[in-house]
């Protein structure tokens, strides 16, 4: 029973909970495994940290809610300080580079390491605002993170991905949110380079 | 459940539609007079709204298979149990929204609200006013006694000052509604108030919001004779007749702020609104068929029942009495 | 009958537990939903809101639950399926209404997504602490159906069910979920609109005339006259005779209000629906329904590994009660554990039908969260001791 927790999190307007949906949709739908995603709400859905979840399981997913995230996903800072803690010891933390500022190896909790190369990094940056900003809608961003995400997990193909995209966002939109999609896996092509194995996916539970 | 004298009025005597042989009577098609004698009390106002409306449907010839009362709780409540039309005797305040539910799950059918003022704008008052607002094809029949009748003489929300009640012994200190003002500010398309006593304005009067669309508000005065008549030492039913008889005057078009209603004070009757603005129903037609163009399907004027397709021996649901078919289901998207 | 394709959204979807619910409705042929928002049941209105104008289905937002019940159950005396949705607050105010659709036998779905009680609560988050108010809420004696959804699969599933048993047994069938499957995302499949069995509304046949809204004829439930087909008909909440007329005497309450309990009680045999898992030959069964059925699963996984002999009985259905299955399985068992997300309320049903034959051991949840698994697991160690 291998169980893949997420957590994404970044501030209201980022579109938090489409990645999720995203990233859930693909991996139930597109590559037929279970995926549960839980989205905050009310208050908290409105204010500035915003967060989703994930678990992934190839069995039916019994327990819907994340105790400690395998991938955290971050879009801001606030975010970052606000659920960092959680996150696995030896989990995969993948923020957006302009508005996160890892503190690599904090005394609290967290432990980081920031080394990116062959060595196998754990935290992948990436300037997803900027990236979706020079395809001409900053809007795309998360889709630019979904790319980028899909490129450093392999947690299911980029081709399923890909149509998870295609199916979740708004019609007329597709073309240009499969080119941020691209642009995300395209950065992580070139900035952590084929050489630089992704790590297997870290399983609980 | 009565606490009140209402039970006591099982002779069937007075003015309500068992004074006189079943089978003869002219209101007997619109009556169940297997349910006579009805239990209002003798010289009670309600029987005299119902011989009206039943009049005034029988004048504007509409279906009367079409045509739904709902009532709420009270001893006007008991309307919808005793014409002999689909009568539907609801839940204390909540005839508005289930007679709402009644008008959109069946477009085509003529739905009348008939209840008392506690029952209506009392414990119903925010369905009174929404749907008022909504303007939603409904004809509301508010029979006025003052005062929670059935329950034995309580105060209401409609009770004149000074006017004593079970509830207010030294009299009434609570300031009422103007009910004609309140459903003309909320935005009735039609407010009218008339008393039981002139039965012939009244029967035209009813007959006229029948005839309307919209939310149709008419308020009809009516003396509970056996508790607001007591509690205020104005003698009998016959008394009350008399008194409205001298302070009744009739004023179209008067101005709804200036009708309010004194204790034992001048009443104020007419049609004071008729406006004919578009219904709920109406609205949203219009709107979803300018938003969704053809891919609008509204529900058909019989309803959104979906009958069963294999089923026989049922009658077809979308079929009228006349054997005019009503618009088929449209298509499926 | 087949369902109305208009109102199938066929195909593999990844929607929340409101969203399925709101396809489930409107595969059942739901064509009327009256609303007031509430979280966190607000988005099964959102979403039929935007898909009714296309079906012919209308929904209107009343301008508060009491109004929204009423509604529905006047719309369904048109013989419109209908529905209404809320949480907590909500169900409170609409006890009395819920009352009259089952003395008037009205056919009507009412889902309560809830949420953490009492009062205002919790909005945002699970509880399951209105499982007796579902029995008891409304004044009076009666019996109605309850389901509870485990998933979104299951708020929709359960939701075309809903309204098939109202419909069978003209009764207001309660959908029960809760806030954690209300807002949870997963995968729905909906089946074609062939393969999607619906029971119509059964109207009568009878001469105008002849019609008696209330004449069983030894049935379990009357025959059926939407209002406008020229019937006539009369029908109250107060206590009635066949003719639909008010009769206030001892007899006359015996005869309808006994029918109306019995046609339930009579069929709990036929409606009770639970799933068994590892309950043969088993020391301990968890009885549970909702989210914590999930959690439960799991908690029992843990305790198996641990070598405990222990079982699951997930209920789907949860009023009326399984009272026999119970009774059966307390002879055989050591003990029942119950987690659910209350201060003890299903847990009284178990310790009603086990009458001493096995233990019973609560597992309380306040609610704001599901349970920790090991809490459960911990209950049936000790239990199993
Ligand atoms: C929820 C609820 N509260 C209270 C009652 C008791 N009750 C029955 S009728 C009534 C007052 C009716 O007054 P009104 O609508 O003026 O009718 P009238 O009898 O005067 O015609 C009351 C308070 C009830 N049936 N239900
Ligand atoms: S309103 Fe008054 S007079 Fe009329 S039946 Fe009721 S108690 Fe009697
Ligand atoms: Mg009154």
């Amino acid at each position: 029973m291998s169980r893949t927790e997420i957590r994404i999190t970044g501030f209201g307007g980022q579109g938090v909970v489409l990645a999720g949906y995203i990233i859930g949709r693909a991996c139930a739908i597109e590559a037929g495994r279970h995926a549960t995603l839980i989205q905050s709400f009310g208050p908290e859905a409105r204010g500035s940290a915003c967060s989703a979840t994930l678990a992934v399981c190839d069995t039916e997913v019994l327990y819907p809610y994340i105790q400690r995230p395998d991938i955290f996903v971050v879009m801001s800072g606030e975010g970052y300080e606000r659920y960092r803690a959680e996150l696995k010891d030896d989990g995969v933390l993948i923020y957006e580079k302009d508005l996160v500022h890892p503190t690599p190896g904090a005394p609290d909790k967290a432990p980081l390491r920031l080394r990116e190369g062959p060595a196998g990094p754990r935290a992948y940056g990436i300037p997803s605002t900027r990236i979706a900003e020079s395809l001409g809608r900053a809007m795309v961003q998360n889709i630019v993170m979904v790319g980028f995400f899909t490129a450093v997990t392999q947690l299911v193909s980029r081709a399923q991905m890909r149509a998870a995209v295609q199916a979740s966002v708004p019609p007329g939109t597709e073309e240009l949110n499969l080119k941020a999609f691209d642009a995300g896996c395209a950065f992580f092509d070139t900035t952590y380079g084929e050489a630089a194995q992704s790590p297997a996916l870290p399983a609980s539970g | 459940m009565n606490t009140g004298n209402a039970e006591l009025g099982t002779t069937g005597a007075g003015p309500g539609p068992a004074d006189a042989a079943p089978e003869e009577h002219p209101i007997a098609p619109y009556v169940r007079m297997d349910r006579m004698p009805h239990i209002w009390c003798p010289t009670c106002g309600i029987g005299t709204v119902v011989k009206c409306f039943a009049t005034a449907l029988g004048e504007t010839g509409v279906d009367l298979d079409k045509v739904a009362v709902v009532s709420g709780i009270g001893c006007t409540g008991r309307v919808a149990g005793y014409m002999k039309l689909d009568g539907f005797h609801t839940t204390h305040g909540r005839a508005i929204p289930f007679a709402t539910g009644l008008k959109l799950g069946r477009p085509e059918l003529h739905v009348t609200v008939f209840s008392g003022d506690g029952d209506l704008v009392g414990i119903g008052g925010n369905h009174f006013i929404h749907a008022a607002r909504r303007n939603m094809d409904l004809l509301v029949i508010l029979v006025n006694n003052f005062i929670y009748g059935m329950t034995g003489g309580q105060n209401a929300p409609t009770t004149p000052l000074t006017a004593k009640t079970s509830t207010m012994p030294f009299g009434n200190f609570e300031r009422p509604f103007n009910l004609a003002h309140l459903a003309a500010s909320c935005g009735a398309s039609y407010v009218a108030r008339w008393t039981c006593l002139h039965v012939r304005q009244l029967t035209w009067g009813l007959k006229d919001a029948i005839q309307r669309r919209g939310f149709r508000f008419v308020e009809v005065i009516a003396p509970c004779s056996t508790l607001y008549a007591r509690l205020n030492k104005l003698g009998t039913g016959f008394n009350l007749m008399q008194f409205y008889h001298d302070n009744a005057e009739v004023r179209h078009g008067a101005d709804t702020r200036e009708v309010d209603i004194g204790f034992q004070d001048k009443i104020v009757c007419g049609k004071f609104v008729d406006d004919p603005r578009p219904t709920f129903l109406e609205m949203m037609d219009e709107h979803y068929r300018k938003i969704l163009g053809d891919k609008y399907v509204p529900m058909p004027p019989a309803g959104g029942f979906i009958p069963d397709p294999d089923s026989c021996g049922n009658p077809d649901p979308n079929r009228h009495r006349d054997g005019a078919a009503a618009s088929p289901r449209g298509p499926t998207p | 009958m087949r369902a109305d394709p208009a109102g199938v959204l066929t195909g593999v979807h990844y929607l929340d537990g409101d969203f399925a619910c709101g396809e489930g409705a409107m595969a059942a042929g739901c064509r009327f939903v009256a609303g007031y928002p509430i979280t966190p049941s607000t988005e099964v209105v959102e979403r039929i809101a935007r898909r009714f104008p296309r079906m012919g289905g209308t929904f209107v937002q009343m301008e508060d639950e009491l109004a929204s019940m009423a509604a529905v159950v006047g719309a369904s005396w048109t013989g419109t399926k209908s529905m209404t949705v809320t949480s907590g607050p909500g169900f409170s105010l609409m006890m009395e209404n819920i009352g009259l659709a089952v003395m008037m036998e009205t056919p009507c779905v009412v889902v309560n997504v809830q949420r953490g009680g009492p009062s205002t609560g919790l909005p945002t988050m699970v509880g399951q602490a209105d499982m007796m108010q579902a029995r008891w809420g409304s004044h009076g004696d009666y019996e109605l159906i309850a389901l509870c959804p485990q998933s979104p699969q299951e708020a929709f599933d359960l939701t075309i069910d809903a309204f098939n048993l109202s419909e069978q047994y003209r009764v207001p069938v309660l959908v029960m979920m809760d806030e954690c499957v209300g807002h949870m995302t997963e995968k729905v499949i909906v089946r074609p609109a062939e393969d999607i069995e619906v029971v119509p509304r059964r109207l009568t046949a009878a001469p105008r005339g002849e019609f008696q809204p209330y004449r069983v004829d030894g049935r379990p439930v009357p025959e059926f006259a939407r209002a406008g087909d020229g019937y006539r008909f009369h029908t109250t909440g107060l206590t009635h005779d066949e003719r639909g007329y008010p009769v206030m005497n001892a007899e006359c309450q015996e005869k309808c209000v006994r029918r109306l309990v019995d046609k339930i009680r009579g069929s709990a045999e036929q409606i009770v629906r639970f799933e068994e898992e590892g309950t043969e030959g088993a020391d301990i069964v968890v009885v549970c329904y909702g989210i914590t059925a999930r959690v439960a699963r799991l908690a029992v996984h843990l305790a198996r590994e641990r070598g405990v002999k222990a079982g699951v009985l997930r209920l789907v259905v949860v009023w009326p009660f399984p009272e026999q299955r119970i009774r059966e399985l307390a002879r055989h068992i050591r003990a029942f554990v119950v987690p659910e997300i209350n201060y003890g309320q299903i847990v009284l049903e178990v310790e009603r039908c086990a009458a001493g034959q096995a233990a019973v051991v609560p597992v309380p949840h306040g609610g704001g969260g599901v349970h920790d698994p090991s809490a459960i697991c911990q209950s049936i160690l000790r239990a199993a001791q």
